[in-house]
């Protein structure tokens, strides 16, 4: 039996405690809230961070399908992408996973470390951790970017069209309060 | 890493040592039976008579209620009558449903998404259930304890004990069923319901993270409450008569200390007298403040009937000759009217005249 | 070697707080959530205290020297001037009701977010400052002494809070964040503390009547563009009618939707609606340059700035001599109408009571205000049949609609909107229960905060919202969001264009104007984005679409 069909088995264990690794990250009292709040409207997060986490234990474990990782993970790192976290920890969710699948391996199995091949697969599915990482990472600075793309254009976008498409130059007086500053 | 409910718990302790210790070992029962209970109601009336007065001096100065429903407007839609009072008396049904059956916890609703994206509702019911169990579990109580204070006892009061000792303890043996009493469903509902109100505080993280001690300490205080007067009924068996006779005398204005009332007794005694005390100085006010809650009290008529501000007062504004004395030139030229015509000054121009 | 941390203890994120309590927690002031200190020429231009450069990343706030003084003084006063205030400080039991009812608690997981929390930044200032217990028991009893860190805090958590009132539908007594929020920021403006995205729209609408400032002509101008635009779509040349006396009706917008894309498209349509039924019905509708502004930041200032700010609607109704106003679709715009205006600025004794003049309804709702929602309006001509509407213009759209927060909760405005849209457009989708009506989620910028240096803030806040939205595109493939609030017009693009990319923003009216039949019109073939109309030319909307996708 190959590493990834063992660890199919104990697959809701490994969503589970990433979950609540994940959930740590947020103050002890918000905590409680995402984890037990199940309504998918009333606490957002719960929902597409989970949903992300199982999409990304699916195929790591199943296809290893990079577009459906990233379709699914995106929610979640979007989310964290303007939660006040650093870049590290927005993304670091994702090495969660390394610790929590080699103690899950090392409670139930723990003779396989012995075994040379063992530990080859155990390297190569830590190696596409790793990959899914560096998509959360590509979402992450995505994310950023929209935002300092928004926060740059917001008003541009917005009034500045209007008045460019109007052909109105903005007067700035000098007598009065300033047309807001951008 | 919130450890108010340790100052409350141990403030409740203390209270009991200071009850028993002062009636059982000390044996100043003139104190704790009549000059403690009649010091607490004083403060009890007074300090609520002086809130709400408080309350009634603070203007209301706009209308403010929450709507939460369709207002009343075109005769073709349906308005909701209950959620946006638009009448006195439809505010009265919003007040009535809002204090009787804490509609707004009940709102508690959560939408659950099921297997195959098929929603379902779900009430968040437990707040709401051990609220309303808690409260009306404490007026019977309160009610029942009426027979200790009026003599004949009232019809109401009977009945209501009745009702609410409908499960009797069924004990076949002969030798125990003397003298049992029934069972209070009430005091047991209290209990259980200000237990859970205390777990909740202490187990759910971010209720935990904003209760303050004085959230505990009206819980740990009424559960000693409960405690004690359940522990008289059912354990320690206190004699009614001698009980009735000093509750008489203190509602008589005849006070009298009877011997053989146990040193519980006055705990409870004391528990009660400190929750009347505490009563109009703390959050527990919130019986008398939700009546006068404007975001619920208020028609939401506000545009069908003027509210008057009392201490509306006259502000500066910017009036439109200031505007368009600021702008005539511009306007004229863009083709707007104006109130007085335009003159070109002659020579310097008045741009600071504008101003 | 054993030195070095484990990899996995390098990725310990562990915010929890240790054992500290919310008290306790010092209050950091975030880039990405705080906004800018309001510029000192627009405190001065309005006359408000303490004007002068300065941050709130600085250290020193530049407080004038009493200000312990100045915020205890300011609470007293509005204890006693505001009975709500008064009460929600007292009768909190702290159940939890509304700690999760937040959308900025929710979006940013951050405690001092939950209603409660909010309130009791101020509730423990006034314990330990006006209460007996609090007094005497001090911390104890839940006081704590005003402090430089607790005003920091105060600046910090009063600038996430948009006043939406979803709280206190939740609480047992009604107590409304909203209001709490109000008496924060007017005590925070007493010590000169605004922020600029308020204070400066306050100033350009107290002088020029509209928040940017924008000059009578060239507000004129403005809309004057709207009318070739239409232009191209009808073929017909509109006449909007300004600073006019002896109209009818006196109508007054957020100028939002005079400057502001996606709003300039309502505003089209408003205008549109008001030609038709000047053609058909002979209805006079005249705009105003001076009261150009429905929206009131003064609101998000001080219940002084709102009336001086709110005076200019009756004022000019009365100059102009109308038979009473009508009001465009906003949302903080309709609370201060609805629950304020007649208060601060009536009674309007000199206006009539509002009847449709070409149905004949008696607006009995405004009888006393004398001031009425398009929406109303609208609903009623449609309900009587006196609009000519094709609705199929809109068939590209799958809409579903965001109830703003202050008409909804502050109004109880819900089935007028929705029956206008449901006349004008044939797809429509509503957002589950438990977001929409009075449960509705805000768009996470109101009350001031859609300034731009606060984006993550605006993005985490509306991320419920736009949650919501997501789920009905996903569905049943909504493509529009529409809304009936200036600052959502707005903030609901940028919300759209992080979370849901696929969705975009209209007025109910740029739909209404879409849909409405003018007398003698040409064959429309653009909508008022000047984007073909689907039934007419297939191909080239489906170039375009694919174009706007790129972008």
């Amino acid at each position: 039996m190959n590493l990834k069909a063992r660890l199919e088995k104990h697959k809701d264990t490994i969503i589970d405690q990433w979950f609540d690794r994940v959930v740590k990250t947020y103050p002890a009292d918000t905590a409680g809230f995402l984890k037990n709040k199940k309504d998918p409207f009333a606490n957002p997060v719960r929902n597409n961070t989970l949903a992300g986490m199982n999409a990304v234990v699916t195929e790591l474990l199943g296809n290893g399908d990079h577009d459906v990782i990233r379709k699914h993970l995106d929610p979640a790192i979007r989310i964290r992408a303007v939660q006040q976290f650093t870049p590290a920890e927005a993304v670091g969710i994702i090495f969660f996973l390394k610790p929590i699948i080699r103690n899950i391996l090392k409670t139930k199995y723990p003779q396989l470390f012995t075994d040379p091949k063992f530990i080859s697969a155990l390297w190569a599915l830590e190696s596409e951790i790793d990959g899914i990482g560096l998509i959360a990472f590509d979402i992450y600075v995505g994310c950023r970017e929209k935002i300092y793309d928004l926060k740059a254009t917001v008003e541009r976008n917005t009034i500045y069209k209007a008045f460019h498409r109007a052909g109105l130059v903005v007067e700035d007086p000098e007598d009065g309060p300033d047309i807001r500053p951008v | 890493m919130n450890k108010h409910y340790l100052y409350a718990l141990s403030a409740v302790i203390a209270l009991f040592l200071v009850a028993y210790v002062g009636t059982a070992v000390l044996g100043l029962r003139l104190i704790f039976g009549v000059l403690i209970p009649y010091l607490a109601v004083t403060v009890f009336i007074v300090g609520i008579v002086y809130k709400i007065m408080g309350w009634a001096r603070s203007a209301v100065p706009f209308c403010i209620p929450t709507t939460c429903g369709q207002q009343k407007s075109l005769p073709w839609i349906r308005s909701n009558k209950i959620d946006c009072p638009s009448s006195t008396g439809a505010v009265i049904i919003r007040m009535i449903l809002e204090v009787t059956c804490f509609r707004s916890l009940f709102r508690n609703t959560k939408m659950r998404l099921e297997e195959g994206n098929r929603l379902t509702y779900k009430w968040e019911i437990w707040l709401w259930v051990s609220a309303l169990a808690f409260h009306y579990a404490f007026l019977v109580v309160i009610v029942r304890h009426l027979r200790l204070f009026i003599e004949p006892v009232p019809f109401f009061v009977r009945m209501l004990e009745n009702v609410d000792s409908f499960f009797r303890v069924e004990v076949l043996y002969d030798a125990f069923q003397v003298g049992l009493p029934g069972i209070y469903l009430s005091g047991l509902v209290l209990l259980a319901a200000v237990t859970f109100l205390l777990l909740r505080r202490l187990v759910i993280p971010q209720v935990r993270y904003i209760s303050l001690a004085a959230d505990y300490f009206p819980l740990f205080l009424i559960f000693g409450i409960a405690f004690t007067g359940i522990l008289m009924r059912y354990v320690t068996k206190i004699d009614v008569t001698a009980a009735k006779t000093l509750t008489m005398g203190l509602v008589t204005l005849h006070p009298t200390v009877p011997a053989g009332i146990g040193g519980i007794f006055y705990v409870h005694l004391f528990f009660v007298s400190t929750l009347l005390a505490y009563f109009p100085f703390s959050k527990l006010m919130h019986a008398g403040g939700v009546f006068l809650s404007p975001t619920r009290n208020m028609t939401t008529n506000s545009r069908e009937k003027r509210h008057e501000n009392p201490w509306n007062y006259p502000v500066p504004i910017h009036t439109y000759e200031e505007y368009e004395d600021e702008f005539r030139e511009k306007m004229v030229e863009a083709g707007l009217p104006v109130d007085k015509p335009f003159v070109k000054p002659a020579e310097e121009p008045a741009d600071s005249s504008a101003k | 070697m054993s030195d070095l941390p484990k990899p996995e203890e390098m990725l310990t994120i562990d915010r929890r707080p240790g054992a500290t309590g919310w008290m306790d927690t010092p209050v950091e002031i975030k880039k990405g959530i705080a906004c800018y200190a309001g510029n000192p020429k627009s405190l001065e231009y309005t006359g408000l205290p303490n004007p002068r450069t300065w941050s709130c990343f600085d250290e020193d706030w530049q407080l004038p020297e009493n200000w312990q003084e100045i915020i205890h003084n300011g609470l007293k006063e509005r204890l006693e001037k505001f009975r709500s205030f008064k009460i929600f400080m007292d009768i909190c039991v702290r159940c939890g009701a509304c700690a999760d009812k937040c959308h900025f608690f929710i979006g940013t997981g951050d405690p001092k977010n939950m209603p409660v929390l909010r309130a009791e930044l101020i509730r423990s200032v006034y314990r330990n400052d006006f209460t007996t217990a609090g007094k005497i028991l001090g911390r104890l009893g839940g006081g704590r002494p005003m402090t430089l860190n607790v005003l920091k805090e105060w600046w910090s958590y009063f600038f996430q809070c948009t006043e939406c009132r979803r709280c206190s539908v939740f609480c047992p007594y009604g107590i409304d964040t909203a209001e709490i929020t109000i008496m924060g920021r007017e005590l925070l403006n007493l010590l000169g503390l605004n922020i600029d995205w308020i204070a400066t729209p306050v100033a350009n609408c107290y002088r020029t009547g509209n928040h940017l400032g924008i000059q009578p002509h060239a507000f004129k101008e403005m809309i004057e563009f709207f009318v070739d635009d239409i232009e191209e779509v009808t073929g017909l040349q509109l006449q909007p009618q300004f600073n006019k006396k002896g109209a009818d009706i006196l109508f007054i917008t957020p100028s939002g939707d005079v400057f502001a894309d996606p709003g300039t498209f309502t505003c089209m349509g408003y205008l549109m609606l008001f030609h038709f039924l000047k053609e058909k019905y002979g209805l006079d509708v005249t705009w105003s340059t001076y009261a150009s502004e429905g929206g009131n930041f003064g609101f998000f200032t001080s219940h002084e700035m709102m009336k001086r700010l709110n005076s200019k609607m009756y004022a000019e109704a009365k100059r102009l001599g109308v038979k009473w106003i009508l009001g465009g679709e906003c949302g903080h715009m309709w609370r201060v109408i609805h629950q304020y205006m007649d208060t601060l600025n009536g009674p309007a004794d000199f206006l009539e009571e509002p009847v449709n003049p070409i149905t004949g309804t008696k607006f009995e709702n405004a009888r006393s205000t004398k001031m009425v929602h398009i929406t109303e309006f609208t609903a009623d001509l449609i309900k009587h049949g006196k609009l000519d509407l094709d609705p199929s213009r809109n068939d590209h759209l799958n809409v579903t609609f965001h109830d703003s927060c202050n008409p909804a909760r502050g109004m109880g405005l819900f089935e007028e909107p929705r029956y206008v849209i449901n006349s004008v457009c044939n797809h429509f989708h509503e957002m589950p229960a438990n977001t929409i009506r009075e449960q509705t989620f805000c768009c996470g910028s109101g009350s001031g905060l859609n300034a731009g240096e606060d984006m993550e803030l605006r993005m985490a806040g509306g991320m419920p919202r736009a949650n919501a939205v997501k789920y009905v595109h996903q569905k049943h493939g909504v493509n529009m969001l529409a809304c009936i609030c200036a600052i959502d017009r707005a903030a609901l693009p940028p919300l759209m264009e992080y979370w849901v990319p696929d969705v975009d923003v209209t007025g109910i009216h740029e739909m209404v104007g879409n849909a409405l039949i003018l007398p003698g019109e040409q064959k429309r073939e653009v909508d008022l984005r000047l984007e073909p109309l689907p039934n007419v030319e297939t191909e080239t909307e489906g170039e375009v679409k694919e174009e706007a996708a790129d972008e």
